[in-house]
């Protein structure tokens, strides 16, 4: 099969054996993982910010000042809490499917089934 | 044809066709029956999980309480999807990279322990359990009232139903089925719901009908029609909160965590090819969910608003037959307070606690309750999981709309019910059976084992539905509170923090369990009396205790972790392999 079938078919809960697989995979060094998660750690933040700030600051704590605003029909905080932060969640979860896909595409660890290998790595 | 014989034709037909899709998708291994075989298309995933996900509560009850909360009624819109953030971003993809069937999987192996994965285990099935006794309810319900079986009867035809397609078919046959409910459970809530947003604001987009002028000539939006109308009959302004800011925000983390940390949701991602296919699929799966979610606030302001307008001040003798039809199952009641023969709607409740009927009726017609009357001029009971199901009678719609929101119902219930018998019987089978008790056992015995499990968990489930403890409300806090201080930290952890060890993850589940346990069964079983906010930690409810269970499961376990032996390094690297999509060797340093 090919590499994203490869997980931890192993009885008895030893750990991970890689060569079960067949094909082998050139090594991930330490620092590519390192570098990436730091990026991705990075991100999760920006967008986790984003998050809490729909949802628990404009529709919970600073709800009555935007309720002062009327957007289309609705008082702004109550329009996030009970549509706008739903919306945003969603947003949110295909902008990190979007931009973490880059991230690991620069640090060629993605998991494309077809893509080439570690030739080009920089 | 009658709207009964529509509700049976309808509700028959979705039978036919889950028993169908059973029988075309016939788990043959442990793997499809756990996982699907682990090849499901994500947008085909998010469609199931959204169906998983969106349960009776969500279908019937979700409106009903915004309708009679407003701006409170948010924490369940922003809680129940929210979480998906969080599954999406901290959860889903490193568990789907882990590569096993199920959670107590990943909290056994990255904790290198057996004990921390029965701990698991036992959080696992207690959550699980608490939220199936309120779906089979939920299908109970359903057939009582629209089908008019005894709700025993309505509960045994779920069961089989159930039966059928997920112990056939296990999780590939849940999956399937599931898509078809979502199909069912959203349209039947769209339908009606379009219908009367054209009905009342003239716009047929029920989200923004929400926000659109009233065509009543009054120049009104609905939010400002609506909270004239609650102000003027003496209640709070619809869009203003009556919980305090520290109870809504605390309700909601609860909510949003105890949301990622539901296993029957988790599970689902397991079954995507691929790392980047679990998180696509989380983004599918809110979105189908939110165009429900979006859609509630909506239901809920309309209906509040129909309902007040045409029950608040008519004869008794004139009210809709839909009233009179709930009164008889007994979910409405109305007492004459001011022998005026009008209903009188007003703040607070007509009577002390739930309607208990006599068998006589009063001059009016109406049935006579013998609760003790509160001073309140309010003369009418609702019970608020009705307000989806009455809708499209309220706003007079045709037969048709009426038996679909039947047959949406019965399969937002059942979805939801397979999905939890799923990870029940795989927690059984796989955790406790295969890699517990019965390591030798073969793949054909684990997967009767399985089978043998989930027709248990049926049962268990049904006497549930049959027998249904008081108290189906209140153990939702359970469900959500536990996970959100149980499960979630302990996964979480696991992935980012390396640090975190065997000791530091069982200490962390099990303080976290206990607090948010003690803490709900006390203010809900032992002294409901004393359930009021002064008595509160922190002012914060038993609903969002989960919250502190969370960072008390984080706290113990970082300390506990500090003080005790460090991740081995096999551990350590396969927490690295997880981190990284790719199926590549990970340079042994």
């Amino acid at each position: 099969m090919n590499s994203n079938e490869h997980g931890y078919h192993h009885e008895g809960g030893n750990l991970p054996e890689h060569d079960e697989g067949g094909v082998q995979e050139p090594a991930v060094k330490h620092e590519v993982i390192d570098a990436y998660w730091k990026a991705n750690i990075r991100l999760l933040v920006i967008l986790l910010g984003i998050w809490s700030i729909v949802s628990f600051g404009c529709s919970i704590l600073f709800v009555e000042a935007l309720n002062r605003i009327n957007f289309f029909g609705f008082p702004l905080g109550f329009w996030f809490a009970q549509q706008g932060s739903i919306l945003c969640f969603v947003v949110l979860i295909f902008v990190y499917s979007r931009l973490i896909g880059r991230i690991e595409d620069r640090f060629h660890i993605d998991d494309h089934e077809h893509k080439g290998d570690m030739e080009n790595a920089q | 044809m009658s709207t009964q014989l529509l509700t049976y034709l309808f509700v028959g037909l979705t039978f036919v066709l889950y028993i169908g899709i059973a029988v075309w998708s016939r788990a043959g291994s442990t793997k499809e029956f756990y996982v699907a075989g682990g090849g499901v298309h994500p947008v085909v995933n998010g469609m199931a999980t959204a169906a998983d996900w969106m349960s009776a509560a969500s279908f019937i009850s979700m409106a009903g309480i915004i309708a009679f909360s407003g701006y409170d009624g948010s924490v369940y819109l922003m809680g129940w999807t929210g979480g998906y953030v969080l599954l999406a971003l901290l959860l889903a993809p490193y568990l789907r990279k882990f590569g096993q069937f199920t959670v107590p999987d990943f909290i056994g192996e990255r904790y290198y322990s057996r004990t921390a994965r029965l701990v698991a285990v036992v959080c696992l099935i207690f959550i699980s359990f608490t939220y199936i006794a309120g779906q089979m309810r939920g299908v109970g319900i359903v057939f009582s009232r629209f089908l008019e079986v005894e709700i025993n009867t309505g509960v045994i035809i779920g069961m089989v139903i159930v039966f059928f397609y997920a112990v056939m078919g296990g999780m590939k046959g849940i999956t399937y089925t599931q898509v078809a409910q979502y199909c069912v459970l959203m349209f039947a809530y769209l339908v009606p719901s379009v219908f009367i947003s054209i009905l009342i604001t003239g716009n047929p987009i029920p989200q923004l009908g929400l926000g659109s002028v009233v065509n009543d000539g009054s120049g009104l939006s609905v939010l400002q029609k609506l909270d004239n109308t609650l102000i003027d009959l003496g209640f709070n302004a619809y869009t203003q909160g009556q919980k305090s800011t520290i109870d809504v925000f605390a309700i909601t983390l609860a909510l949003m965590v105890g949301t990622a940390g539901l296993p029957h949701v988790i599970v689902r991602f397991f079954t995507v090819p691929k790392v980047s296919d679990a998180r696509k699929s989380a983004g599918y799966a809110l979105l189908f969910i939110a165009l429900l979610y979006t859609t509630a606030p909506s239901v809920a302001a309309f209906a509040r608003l129909n309902f007040i307008d045409t029950i608040h001040q008519t004869e008794y003798r004139d009210v809709p037959s839909w009233f009179t039809t709930w009164e008889d199952v007994g979910l409405y009641a109305w007492t004459d307070k001011n022998d005026d023969g009008k209903v009188q709607y007003a703040p607070g409740a007509p009577f002390v606690g739930t309607p208990s009927f006599t068998d006589g009726r009063g001059d009016q017609g109406q049935r006579l309750i013998s609760n003790e009357l509160t001073a309140t001029d309010n003369e009418v009971y609702i019970d608020r999981d009705s307000m989806v199901l009455a809708n499209p009678e309220i706003a007079a719609l045709p037969g048709w709309v009426i038996a679909l929101v039947a047959a949406g119902a019965v399969a937002a219930a059942l979805s939801t019910a397979a999905g939890l018998l799923l990870v029940i019987s795989t927690a059984v089978s796989h955790d406790l059976m295969k890699k517990t008790l019965m390591p030798q056992i073969t793949d054909k015995q684990e997967l009767a084992f399985a089978r043998l499990a989930a027709t248990a968990a049926i049962i268990i489930a049904g006497y549930f539905g049959i027998h249904p403890p008081g108290f189906v409300a209140q153990v939702v806090a359970f469900a959500f509170g536990l996970a959100a201080a149980s499960l979630f930290p302990a996964i979480f952890m696991g992935i980012f923090f390396k640090g975190m060890n065997r000791e530091g993850a069982i200490a962390g589940m099990v303080s976290g369990f206990l607090f948010a346990f003690s803490y709900i069964l006390f203010f809900k079983f032992i002294s409901p009396e004393l359930n009021t906010a002064e008595h509160w930690f922190l002012g914060i409810s038993p609903e969002g205790i989960g919250a502190i269970g969370m960072l008390v499961n984080f706290v113990t376990a970082t300390a506990v972790a500090r003080f005790t032996a460090s991740t081995p390094q096999a551990v350590l690297n396969m927490i690295d392999d997880i981190r990284i999509p790719a199926a590549r060797d990970i340079e042994v340093s």
